[in-house]
Formats: C-alpha cells, sequence, structure tokens
C-alpha cells in the first residue's frame, strides 16, 4: 500500500512551541533520555495516569490478598444458596428471581454478585491479572516480532524485505478483528501442537499469541522506515568501515535510536492488546470460561443488562480506567521523547 | 497514471489470493480435528461424513481441497451447515445493514471530528483543547460493545428515547430507519471520533504556520476564510485517505461488534455467529467477503490518491 500508516502527533502538549523549548534545552548540553525525562515530569497529568496504571497493576496482583483476607471466598466459587448481613438485615447473594445482589460497598461482595453468586470484586481483580498479563505478554510479543521484521526488512533491503513487507501486507489487509475470531476459534478446537509442546484449547497463551501477530504490521512498518533511513547515517558507515559485522551495526548502532519509538509503541501496544481481549472475548474467540477477564465478564454482563446493570458497567469502567491511564501515559512519553513522532495503532 | 492503476490491481488480486489461501488454512488446517467430522456436525453418521469429505474433496491432497473449496465460494452454492440457508442470500440480505451503519457512523465521524479538531486547534493549550483532548483519549479507550450496550439499555430500554435495537429497511421509512441507527452510529464514531479530530487538530497546526497562509492573511481575508478555505481544505488530505482506509476496515470488520451489540443483522454479525458456531460455509464465505471488500477499499484509496498527488506514482 502506498498510503503510510497515519499520523498522529497531537498529545496533551501541543507541539507549538516545542521546538525553541528544545533549542533552549539543547543548548544546557543535556542528552535526549534526560530532556525526556524532564519533559515528561512537567507533563502532571501523563504522570497521573501512569500512577493511576501502576496502582491498577498492584491491585491485580494484590487479587488473591483481597479474596482470601477480605471477601472470604475464590473468583470462581459460587454462592448460589448464600445469604449475607446488609446494615443487620439478611439478604439473599442472589434473589429468587435470578438477580443478584448489587454492590454492597462491604468485604464481602463489595462490589456485588454475578447470576452464579460469585463475587464481582474478586472476579475483577483475578480477571485484570488475566486481561493485563495477555496484554503485556502480546505486545511484548509484537514488539520483538517487529523490531526483528522491522529490522532485518530495513537493514537488508532487497528480497527480504520484499518478502517480509508482502507478508506483513496479507496480515493487515485481514480486517484485525475477523483474523483475531476465526484464529480463536481455529485454535481452541483442538488446541496447538507445535513438536513437544502443546497448548490446550482453553489456554490464555492462545489469545495472547493472536493479539501479539495481529498488531505486527501496525509496528513493524515504521521501525522498518526508520532503520531505511538511519542504515543511510554517517554512524553506520563509520562502523562498516571498521568492519562491523550486520549483527553488530543492527544491535549497537541501530537499535538504541530505536528505543524511543519501541517505548511508545510499547504502551500504547498494551493498550490496545487490552480493547482487543475484551473484543475477542467478547465474540466468543478470546478467554475461555470459567477463566474470568474483563472481557468475559462484560459479555456475560450484557445478557443480564437489563436486570443487573453493575454486572456490564463494573469490569467495563475498569478495562476503561485500565486502556484510559495506558493511552494518556503513552502519549505523554511520545511527547516528551519525540515530540514529532508518527505512532498510531487503531481498530 | 495507467500503469500505476494496472499495478495497483495486480497487486491487488496477488493479495485477495493470499487472502484465499490463509482463510482456507484457518477453517480447514489449522484445526486440530479431521474437517468432515467438524462439518457434519454431532452425532452425524458415517455416510454423512464420508459424503462431505467426498465433496469437499478433504481425501484428496491439500491444492485440490484448495481448488475444491474455492470454486464452491465463488459459485455461490455454498449453504449453511446447521440452517441449511443459502451462504450467498444471507450475505445479500446483510450488507444493506452494514453499509447503512458504515456509511452513516463515517459521516458522522468525519463531521464531528472536523468540528472538534479545528475547534481545538484554534484553542491550542486553552482550557477548550485540553478537554477536548482527554475527551478524544477517552473515546478512544472506551470498547465499542460495552458503550454500546450501555446506550442501548440506558437510552434505548430505560428512559425510550430510542428504539431498543432492530432495524427498519431505507426503502421502508427513511425516518425510523435513521432513527433506529442513530445509536449505532453514535456508538461506533466515537472510537473514530477521538482519532481523527486529534489528527485533524495537529494537522491544523501545522498549516497554521505554513507561508501560503501568512500570505492570505496579509491579503485581508477575514479569519473565517483562512481556516475554512485555506487552513482546514490542506489538513484535510492526510484525513480523507485514512477515512477511505478506515471505511473498508468498519465494512471488513469494526462493524461486527456493533452489529452485535444492537443486533442490526449484518454481514458482520452473520460471519460472528457463524465463526462461533463454527459453520464452515458461511465462515468461509464472510470472511473472504469482508477481506476483500477491505483489499479493494484500499486499492480504490491508493488509485485515487495518486490521482490526487501526481507524487505517489513513483513509489
Amino acid at each position: 500500500m502506498a498510503t503510510e500508516p497515519a499520523l498522529d502527533q497531537a498529545g496533551l502538549q501541543g507541539p507549538a512551541g516545542w521546538e525553541e523549548e528544545a533549542d533552549r534545552e539543547h543548548a544546557q548540553g543535556l542528552g535526549p533520555w534526560r530532556l525526556g525525562l524532564r519533559r515528561l515530569r512537567r507533563n502532571k497529568v501523563a504522570l497521573a495516569f501512569g500512577a493511576l496504571f501502576v496502582l491498577l497493576v498492584l491491585a491485580c496482583l494484590a487479587a488473591p490478598l483481597w479474596a482470601e483476607h477480605v471477601a472470604h471466598t475464590t473468583p470462581n466459587e459460587n454462592h448460589l444458596s448464600d445469604t449475607i448481613q446488609i446494615d443487620g438485615e439478611t439478604t439473599n447473594v442472589v434473589g429468587l428471581d435470578g438477580v443478584p445482589i448489587g454492590p454492597t460497598w462491604q468485604g464481602e461482595f463489595f462490589l456485588g454478585a454475578d447470576p452464579n453468586g460469585r463475587d464481582i470484586m474478586v472476579r475483577l481483580l483475578y480477571g485484570g491479572r488475566n486481561s493485563l498479563m495477555i496484554g503485556v505478554a502480546a505486545a511484548f510479543m509484537t514488539t520483538v516480532l517487529s523490531i526483528v521484521f522491522g529490522t532485518i526488512a530495513g537493514y537488508f533491503r532487497g528480497w527480504p524485505d520484499i518478502t517480509i513487507r508482502s507478508l506483513l501486507d496479507i496480515i493487515w489487509s485481514f480486517p484485525v478483528i475477523i483474523l483475531g475470531v476465526a484464529l480463536g476459534v481455529a485454535l481452541a478446537l483442538g488446541g496447538i501442537q507445535i513438536g513437544p509442546l502443546s497448548i490446550s484449547g482453553d489456554s490464555l497463551a492462545i489469545p495472547t499469541f493472536i493479539i501479539g501477530l495481529v498488531y505486527v504490521p501496525y509496528m513493524a512498518r515504521p521501525i522498518r522506515g526508520q532503520v531505511l533511513s538511519l542504515r543511510e547515517k554517517e554512524f553506520v558507515e563509520a562502523a562498516r568501515a571498521q568492519g562491523a559485522g550486520p549483527l553488530r551495526i543492527m544491535f549497537t548502532e541501530v537499535m538504541p535510536n530505536l528505543t524511543s519509538t519501541i517505548l511508545v509503541f510499547f504502551t500504547l501496544l498494551i493498550a490496545n492488546a487490552v480493547l482487543l481481549e475484551a473484543a475477542l472475548s467478547f465474540l466468543g474467540a478470546g478467554v475461555r470460561a470459567p477463566n474470568p477477564s474483563w472481557g468475559t465478564m462484560i459479555d456475560e454482563g450484557i445478557d443480564r443488562i437489563a436486570t443487573a446493570p453493575h454486572l456490564t458497567i463494573v469490569p467495563g469502567a475498569m478495562l476503561v480506567l485500565t486502556v484510559l491511564s495506558l493511552n494518556v501515559f503513552g502519549d505523554g512519553v511520545r511527547d516528551a521523547l519525540d515530540p514529532r513522532a508518527k505512532v498510531r495503532l487503531e481498530h | 497514471m495507467g500503469r500505476f492503476v494496472v499495478r495497483r490491481l495486480i497487486q491487488m488480486l496477488l493479495v485477495m489470493f493470499a487472502v484465499s489461501v490463509i482463510t482456507f488454512l484457518i477453517f480447514n488446517v489449522i484445526p486440530n480435528s479431521d474437517p468432515a467430522v467438524r462439518m457434519a456436525g454431532r452425532q452425524a453418521s458415517e455416510s454423512t461424513i464420508e459424503a462431505i469429505r467426498k465433496e469437499w474433496g478433504f481425501d484428496k491432497s491439500l491444492p485440490v481441497q484448495y481448488v475444491t473449496t474455492m470454486q464452491k465460494v465463488f459459485t455461490g452454492d455454498l449453504e449453511s451447515q446447521f440452517t441449511q440457508l443459502p451462504v450467498g442470500e444471507e450475505i445479500r440480505k446483510g450488507l444493506p445493514r452494514t453499509l447503512s451503519l458504515a456509511i452513516g457512523a463515517a459521516l458522522l465521524w468525519m463531521f464531528v471530528a472536523i468540528c472538534f479538531g479545528l475547534y481545538s486547534a484554534v484553542k491550542a493549550g486553552r482550557f477548550a483543547d485540553r478537554f477536548l483532548t482527554i475527551l478524544a483519549l477517552v473515546g478512544i479507550s472506551m470498547p465499542v460493545f460495552w458503550i454500546g450496550a450501555l446506550m442501548n439499555h440506558y437510552l434505548g430500554f430505560k428512559l425510550g428515547w430510542f428504539p431498543n435495537g432492530g432495524y427498519v429497511e431505507l426503502t421502508e421509512d427513511p425516518l425510523d430507519w435513521a432513527y433506529h441507527l442513530i445509536l449505532p452510529w453514535t456508538a461506533l464514531a466515537i472510537l473514530f471520533i477521538g482519532f481523527y479530530s486529534r489528527v485533524l487538530r495537529s494537522n491544523v497546526l501545522d498549516t497554521i504556520n505554513e507561508d501560503f497562509v501568512r500570505t492570505a492573511r496579509a491579503k485581508g481575508l477575514g479569519e473565517r476564510q483562512i481556516m475554512v478555505r485555506h487552513v482546514l481544505r490542506n489538513s484535510m488530505i492526510p484525513i480523507v485517505t485514512l477515512w477511505g482506509l478506515d471505511f473498508g476496515a468498519v465494512v471488513g470488520g469494526g462493524a461486527i461488534l456493533t452489529e452485535t451489540v444492537f443486533d442490526l443483522q449484518g454481514v458482520g454479525q452473520y460471519a460472528a455467529e457463524s465463526i462461533g458456531q463454527l459453520d464452515v460455509p458461511p465462515v468461509l464465505a464472510t470472511t473472504m467477503f469482508l477481506a476483500f471488500f477491505v483489499v479493494l477499499m484500499n486499492a480504490i484509496v491508493d488509485i485515487l490518491y495518486a490521482y490526487l498527488d501526481p507524487r505517489i506514482r513513483l513509489l
């Protein structure tokens, strides 16, 4: 495709005025990293959202603590016929008409229960672990694959470039969701067996693998473009003149110059991966029951939205908070490191 | 120009071929089980399985299987394994719904994004700009099926302002058609409004410092005229390209979630439901149909773009 992926340069702080500021800071002789850090520190909104993300991650990591010491249950434990005390009154966890209890704002069933009488708060935290784990692992996989493909294509040009680019173009032309759902269903059928390695159909590795794969073109293309221009730079020529081989040049000369792009992409990729996990789970091709994830929780909630809207609102709100914090923070990092960077993910 | 078009069309055909191979592999080869058994469904007799195996050529080599499958897809005599409904008919029924959703949403998101982006750029750095930027980021952080379900429940079901899902043919009653689609359009547009307004904002900020804008100002043009005729027009080029690509992507996949939540019964929902039941014939047909649509849209956008901007043809 002749059109480049979209450009998105807008951040929380406009590009206007950046250059003067950058000039002033350069005059003090600061390196790009110190400069970036300094700019990021000044962007209070981005920092606040970064902190929020860390808090959310810590909360999800503490899921077993909450489950054991506060809620006294496990994510998959049913309490269909249990009762609890609210303000001295005894209430059914799941009403006789099948409507589960809403938020109680006390230790047990803090955010209410689902139709099986499972504690929503506990499932939310455990589900967050799954969602975040898939998000981070998938983003990591995308990043590694993109660096490998992008660097090889950009550095060697010629037939490796053509092969890799057409491969990526084909993945790119598949609608992300269709490809994700199709692979999800196909792989979940019998799991994956590659030699001695076998992954069962309901493993979290399957959605992770799919999400990690479908975003590769979105990141590999810009990296290839950067490598293409970097390989013509004088310092690469100097390294080559000193007798450095391609591998050494890639690792010691090219890679360090990609770090800021990679860093920004990685943050935004986690956000998009978490969103895609939710979409796939909603369509029944992501995380499989009874494993909780924010996507499966929303999916289960939507069926009951008329009687128990908290089942939909709670996991969705948590998901939005997480993705939003990553997006705002990622935006801030990009503005700080490279105000002119052209980075965008979509769908 | 002619050479560019021919080259681009050949490339398009190659990509379509690759897409068909991958679709075939995903549904007939990757799953860890016998495709004939899977297609026959539960409690199928040995003879049914054998018949399917013969019909689809699952007992022959992979290339033969591929050719047989493609023949079946393109002659259009496929039918669902479960409902026995003809697949081509279902796609024809769903297509106007999917297109209604996608076209309306695309117009809506473009219009709102222009308003937001322009206003944001004019007020760059001030409160309004920051507020809109945060709003845009919230928009791109929300799963469409979640916000869609909430809108459907609260605005449609609880308050009764809008119909609670469903679809009315455009030819039947245009007003009712639009009334039924307002919520789906909005839900689908939110994400893109977030993206587009941010892209437009930064494009406008870049354009505003160009020499021709200064010239326009020096000629004594009014501020409104400068913004609309000079700045906006030049900032729109990348966005219009993006618009074509995103429209293709929405029809080819992005609409699935919205269609499912609002139960619009479009092609996307049909695809998603068939994939969920592993109803192979409609899955093959819809996946390829939607992917082909995306590939075709991309080619059209590229050719239009090359027509508008001759420099592209050299690439």
